[in-house]
């Protein structure tokens, strides 16, 4: 019993002394991450697609080839704006996983602006579409901050509700009141006049202005968090909303700055959709597309770094395109497989930051 | 149709709509009991229906699709509980996450399902006498086995979390679990027991919406269900039979959008109401679970760390 017991090495846990060091924090990223896409294709394997086919495409139709790039670009522009907004509500402990309908919140907002004021020319029009925007997916996000800082009702299931409700909207509308006069019948809104339409990088659906705002909008939240008193009170209010209260930080204002940050960008960013992408509203399920809950990892891989956002951002729409390019032989959603499982293993890695695990062959006392 | 057959109509969908909710808000309510909270049920139950679908699909038998699907959304379920017991990982995310990887995987299991239709479904029962009872015998039975399996779960699972020892030990966990392991309970297995729960009924749920509901795979099939779950525990106060009266309430809302097209409102208007009145009813309780905590599990969501060292 005891020769056995020597033989096998000692497991110890304890909770580290000193955090991880930031290489130690990106090899520990890195591996979860490969972790994820690992048990990703061996799902794929299991259901009868070879996983290495499924790397190849998802590869070669991304990062591996320009026309990839292009649609990586395009792709990474809601979800660094999302991203960069749910990075401090998370931080806030504010989990706001309604980015979904805020977007079409914005999305929305942006449409009334752009089929009303269709004579204004476009230096005015685009300002006032993302203002109206912003305001509308700060709306839609400030009602769960108030119910959960005023009655402690739980914010996880108001804003995903939220996300229905919007959705509901946006189909009467492009069904209904907004229906356009020139689109046979389908439910569309009539398209958005020229200038009303976001300048896009020649023979790309990049639309730039808005990609520059979002990451402006990373780097400037980076200096917020880091320079600023409001900054500050968030992070106290995020490790510990008891001691926020004892430094006379109040809760609910702070809740309610994350909700406009978060609820706002992610507004934008359907405002970036309907007037960079599409031309008009149509189906929610086009505009918001999934970014509002793919933006959640990325904000979770960049650690609620606002500024990795911007990294992260674009290794997700990486993964997002190389779906795409693999829609011929399963279906869209399967990506879904990868970015669960990488976000799965990005939280289930965490213990690796407090504890240490050390395997020893002597006793330790 | 007359007012009356219409109204019976309506109460009968409105018990067919609300169990898949009873179904999940009961494994919801078991694991949350014991501290656990799981945001993938939504996942879950997307998986239980492409999975009992596929089952049914090959062998004909229905009813083996349910057993399966149970089973292997339990085990599926086994992931959260790994992760969020044993690496403490955030239980939010993790159930996020959840979520995320189910829709992933009945997405990909259902590719070839799209658009056919199961080999054995589960239709509603001939009960000769019963049904002929004038207006409850249409509403009450007229409906298929799961339905009476589901209240008889709801039933079953009152009894264990308020009349057994490891009702008790579920309970325990989840308020105090430091106390709970001092009087010798197993705090993670208890738990894990009880994710494993929810996740079999979450599977079930999945079942009955591929194979008794709309006997059919699409993509989005749960359509947010998996959500309302998680409010409707919250607004059942953990109670399994609350949970039977605020599921079929629930399911009313699903199928008053139909019955009140004709009134001229919009139907994706009306088909936003259970979302809605999920808001509304978290809003009219909050007040009072602050002041009573109305079963709310003292522990919900945190890790348990046996000891430091």
């Amino acid at each position: 019993m005891t020769g056995l017991r020597q033989a096998i090495p000692r497991i110890t846990v304890r909770r580290r002394k000193q955090p991880l060091t930031s290489r130690e924090s990106l090899t520990l990223i890195l591996a979860s991450v490969a972790a994820g896409i690992f048990l990703g294709g061996l799902l794929f394997s299991l259901a009868g697609v070879n996983p290495l086919y499924a790397y190849g495409k998802i590869l070669q139709g991304s990062f591996g080839s320009i026309q990839g790039w292009k649609e990586i670009l395009r792709k990474a522009i809601p979800l660094i704006m999302a991203g960069a907004g749910l990075a401090i509500a998370f931080r806030a402990v504010f989990w706001n996983i309604g980015a979904e309908g805020q977007m079409l919140a914005g999305a929305t907002g942006a449409t009334w602006v752009a089929l009303n004021f269709t004579t204004a020319p476009g230096y005015i029009l685009i300002p006032a579409m993302f203002a109206v925007g912003f305001v509308m997916g700060a709306a839609l996000c400030i009602i769960p901050a108030l119910l959960k800082s005023k009655f402690s009702v739980n914010e996880v299931i108001i804003t995903l509700m939220l996300n229905y409700v919007a959705l509901q909207i946006v189909t009467f509308l492009i069904d209904g009141p907004w229906k356009g006069e020139t689109q046979h019948g389908y439910p569309y809104t009539d398209p958005f006049v020229q200038g009303a339409r976001i300048p896009r990088i020649p023979g790309t659906f990049i639309h730039y202005p808005t990609l520059i705002i979002a990451v402006l909008a990373s780097i400037g939240l980076f200096y917020f968090m880091k320079r600023t008193k409001a900054g500050y009170e968030i992070k106290v209010t995020g490790s510990s909303p008891k001691a926020a209260r004892y430094a006379g930080i109040s809760y609910a204002r702070t809740l309610v700055m994350v909700a406009i940050i978060s609820g706002g960008l992610a507004g934008m960013a359907g405002v970036g959709e309907v007037a960079g992408i599409h031309g008009k509203l149509l189906y929610p399920e086009y505009v918001s597309a999934g970014y509002g809950f793919t933006a959640i990892i990325v904000a979770w891989l960049a650690r609620l770094h606002p500024a990795g956002v911007i990294a992260s951002g674009i290794f997700m729409s990486g993964i997002l395109v190389g779906g795409d390019a693999m829609r011929i032989r399963v279906p869209l959603s399967s990506v879904n497989i990868f970015t669960g499982l990488i976000l799965l293993m990005l939280v289930s890695t965490e213990i690796f930051r407090t504890y240490e695990i050390k395997f020893s062959r002597e006793d330790v006392p | 149709m007359t007012m009356v057959e219409e109204a019976l109509f309506i109460l009968h969908r409105t018990i067919a709509f609300g169990t898949p909710l009873l179904l999940g808000t009961l494994g919801e309510i078991v694991a949350e009991r014991a501290g656990i909270l799981n945001l993938g049920v939504e996942g879950m139950m997307s998986v239980g229906a492409v999975v009992a679908f596929g089952v049914s699909l090959y062998t004909g038998n229905a009813w083996l699709g349910v057993l399966i699907a149970a089973i292997s959304v339990g085990l599926l379920s086994l992931i959260h509980s790994f992760a969020s017991i044993n690496l403490r990982a955030n239980q939010v995310v993790s159930g996020l996450a959840l979520t995320m990887l189910g829709l992933g995987i009945s997405g990909l299991l259902g590719k070839s399902f799209v658009g056919r239709t199961p080999g054995g479904t589960i239709e509603p029962l001939d009960l000769p006498v019963l049904e002929d009872i004038p207006y409850l015998g249409k509403v009450i039975f007229n409906q298929d086995l799961l339905v009476y399996i589901s209240l008889g779960i709801a039933v079953f699972t009152w009894l264990v979390i308020w009349k057994t020892r490891i009702g008790l030990n579920i309970r325990v966990s989840g308020e105090n679990p430091a106390a709970a392991d001092v009087s010798g309970i197993n705090v993670y297995r208890i738990r894990h027991l009880a994710v494993f729960y929810g996740g079999m009924l979450a599977g079930m749920a999945g079942a009955y919406l591929s194979l008794a509901y709309i006997p059919a795979w699409t993509e989005g099939l749960t359509g947010g269900r998996g959500w309302i779950v998680i409010g409707l525990t919250i607004f059942a106060f953990w109670s399994p039979l609350r949970a039977i009266i605020c599921s079929y309430l629930f399911g009313l809302f699903y199928v008053l959008p139909y019955s009140l097209q004709p009134l001229g409102i919009h139907v994706s208007l009306l088909q936003s109401m259970p979302y809605l009145f999920t808001i509304i009813a978290l809003l009219a309780i909050s007040r009072e679970s602050i002041r009573k905590r109305m079963g709310s599990p003292g522990a919900l969501g945190k890790s348990y760390v046996r000891e430091e060292i």
